[in-house]
């Protein structure tokens, strides 16, 4: 077994959420649920991190930042979309500031519905998005060319 | 005996040395795993696995290896290069101020290699990172005098080895080291340049431009540091009975529970506090244990 699935460390994002699904995440680094005992650590640096949790939806002026915290962590790396809002824009994805779901702006691995997302939910999310970790740095290469290849295609669409 | 650049070098020595280079990051990254299982007890957790450490470091050499500057890397090589030449002198029983001065060196690589990044939690957390080797090195040096007046030589083989036991002639000293070895091990409330917890006011501090690989090897520089600075402690207790090798042992293990019920036990100060009171401990503590230790030589009541 690869051991980033015995070390996966966190760094999560609130795009536009309503803070519900913040606080369910941040209720798993609690003596209740704590993950740390899978090894799972919230670093708050996008360059130490594995595991990418997006809460709330993207919208205008958020784009960028979602953008730039997918390309500063080192591969592999795998998002996991949080709440309805992640997963669809939810309950705003009619609001006129709102892209939609974080799929709308960097690939995401692992999608958590629920309005809020459970503890329970979100913890089974990161387990699932361990699966896609072992395969992507099983075949790491790989998906550092394709990576590449998409960076340069993003620069010249630019 | 081998003849090494005009110092004589025993087979003994040879081998503590050697067995330091292999056995401390085993014994180091056992130390962070139990500590981390600690951490989590005391805050009613499970905990995770005792050799997570070491999950966390082959799992940081496998990721993709992202430098901000290529010049980094070669700082943080440097500063593990400096760091097991430390251990080396130590455990092999070299001069006391070699060490000190050798791992004064190993900081300031990773210092440097905090600088060399443009990153503004970088560059705030190296000179954090420097505020606080200010504040510690006055009594880590305080300290090697001291055991040189106690046990009459700065070698480490002939401290371990001497007959008084340090620790009743330097009480202060050693409350004073213990002190700064709040900082020394990165524990709160001194973490202020960088954390393995989720402080996030400067992100990673000094370690937030490393990863992959860089970052790896930082912890690995962290796990022989621990035990070299376990080392220090082990200084104050022997005097080569088994007994007082066993007390001193014992010591060590008591100093890391120690900081770690300090470090669940504050929250994070400033600098300025850290910089002051580590100063004013230095004095108090270190600084009269001196006056004192130097009118018992007066007095003739310690040898040498």
């Amino acid at each position: 077994m690869a051991y980033i699935t015995k070390s996966p460390w966190l760094i999560h994002y609130d795009g536009s959420s309503c803070n519900g699904c913040d606080i369910e995440v941040l209720a798993c680094l609690t003596p209740m649920y704590d993950v740390e005992r899978f090894g799972v650590i919230n670093t708050g640096n996008p360059k130490h991190a594995d595991i990418f949790l997006v809460t709330g939806s993207v919208n205008e002026q958020n784009i960028p930042v979602v953008q730039q915290i997918y390309e500063q962590m080192p591969s592999p790396k795998v998002v996991v979309a949080v709440g309805i809002c992640a997963c669809s824009g939810g309950v705003f994805k009619d609001c006129y500031n709102i892209i939609g779901g974080v799929d709308k702006v960097i690939p995401v691995d692992v999608y958590v519905p629920g309005c809020a997302a459970r503890p329970e939910a979100i913890i089974d999310g990161v387990v699932k998005g361990l699966g896609a970790l072992e395969k992507k740095q099983k075949n790491l290469d790989t998906v550092l060319t394709l990576e590449k290849v998409a960076r340069e295609e993003a620069e010249e669409y630019d | 005996m081998i003849n090494f650049f005009g110092t004589e070098i025993s087979f003994m020595q040879i081998l503590t040395g050697v067995l330091y280079l292999v056995f401390a990051p085993v014994i180091g990254c056992l130390i962070a795993g139990i500590d981390r299982k600690i951490t989590a007890r005391m805050q009613g957790r499970f905990g995770p696995p005792i050799l997570q450490p070491y999950y966390d470091m082959r799992k940081l050499f496998a990721k993709e290896a992202i430098t901000v500057r290529g010049s980094q890397e070669l700082f943080v090589v440097c500063c593990l290069i400096f760091m097991i030449i430390t251990g080396l002198f130590f455990f092999a029983g070299g001069n006391l101020l070699m060490v000190i001065f050798t791992l004064t060196m190993a900081s300031v690589f990773l210092i440097v290699a905090g600088f060399s990044s443009n990153s503004p939690f970088s560059q705030i957390g190296a000179e954090r990172e420097l505020l606080l080797m200010m504040t510690y090195e006055p009594m880590v040096l305080l300290m090697a005098v001291g055991l040189y007046l106690v046990n009459g030589s700065f070698d480490v083989s002939e401290i371990v080895m001497s007959d008084p036991i340090s620790i009743i002639y330097l009480a202060g000293m050693f409350i004073g080291y213990m002190y700064v070895l709040t900082m020394k091990f990165r524990k709160s409330p001194f973490d202020l340049s960088m954390s393995h917890h989720a402080h996030q006011e400067l992100v990673k501090g000094l370690t937030t431009e490393f990863s992959g690989g860089t970052m790896a090897v930082l912890e690995i520089v962290h796990w022989y540091e621990n035990v070299l600075l376990l080392g220090f402690v082990f200084l104050f207790f022997s005097n080569g009975t088994v007994l007082m090798v066993a007390i001193g042992v014992v010591a060590c293990l008591a100093m890391y529970f120690l900081e770690i019920i300090i470090d669940n036990g504050y929250a994070r100060m400033k600098w300025q506090f850290a910089f002051k009171s580590g100063w004013i401990m230095t004095i108090i503590f270190g600084g009269v244990n001196l006056i004192v230790l130097y009118y018992l030589k007066l007095f003739g009541l310690i040898g040498a």
